[in-house]
């Protein structure tokens, strides 16, 4: 099934600029390598070389944040819309 | 030629100092929505998820909503604020190491001293560039309001 997918601006030059993609799959793991393989660029800021989900992006399916859901193996309803974000953290570290 | 800058309606300014000193003996942090240019026109203070004094991780939950809230204004999320209760308002190595987007801003509110410091920052891959912070009197957002103080 197609899902809508939004793009964080750091991904957009690697989609043409696109904010809104669309991208295939019936889980969040589906889903992401259906965008991976359409938008190669974000292959290795989207998902590692392990096929995990980068740590430091976040994606939600609709309100849902996966990583509270059942991460990869999350289920993507048609029409469900899927969300990345950069993850945001720093600080002084000492 | 005038220089990257960041624009802050006082408002935001104050409540974003605000809620940084409010996050103490913790760092805090929160996002901020506006152009591209640098006018922030929403401040977004968030969760510090890492509930420590020497690191901050903003609470995805709620990016996911300042995202959206912004995009349904008409802007982005164009920076993160942060502050270092202990240290300079200059980026750590783990805030230039993690930092996500190269065109955003980067806030720093330093706690350290007496009055709060406020510095901006760009980060581009290692490179860190200060820019003006311009704090503004309370001014008319272009859609007919005002700069914008909540959250949501």
């Amino acid at each position: 099934m197609a899902v809508d997918v939004r793009l964080p601006t750091v991904l957009r030059p690697h989609a043409g600029g696109l904010s809104t993609v669309s991208a295939n799959g019936a889980t969040i793991g589906e889903v992401l390598n259906d965008l991976v393989t359409r938008y190669p660029g974000m292959a290795g800021q989207v998902l590692t070389e392990d096929g995990a989900l980068h740590r430091f992006v976040n994606v939600y399916v609709d309100d849902d944040d996966v990583r509270y859901l059942e991460q990869l193996d999350t289920k993507v309803a048609d029409g469900a819309t899927v969300s990345i974000l950069p993850a945001v953290a720093g600080g002084c570290g000492r | 030629m005038v220089g990257p800058m960041l624009r802050l309606p006082a408002p935001l300014y104050t409540q974003m100092v605000g809620h940084c000193l409010s996050g103490l003996p913790d760092e805090a942090c929160g996002l901020l929505g506006g152009d591209p240019d640098g006018v922030v026109v929403s401040c977004y203070p968030t969760r510090n998820l890492a509930g420590s004094a020497k690191l901050y991780t903003v609470d995805p939950g709620q990016h996911l909503r300042a995202d959206r809230d912004a995009e349904a204004n008409g802007m982005a999320i164009i920076g993160v604020f942060h502050s270092h209760t202990h240290t300079d308002a200059y980026p750590s190595p783990t805030d230039v190491a993690q930092a996500p987007d190269p065109d955003w801003h980067y806030v720093l509110v330093s706690l350290r001293d007496t009055h709060p410091v406020v510095r901006s920052y760009r980060i581009v891959g290692d490179r860190v560039d200060e820019e003006t912070v311009i704090v503004e009197p309370r001014r008319a957002h272009p859609s007919g309001g005002f700069a914008r103080t909540t959250a949501r």
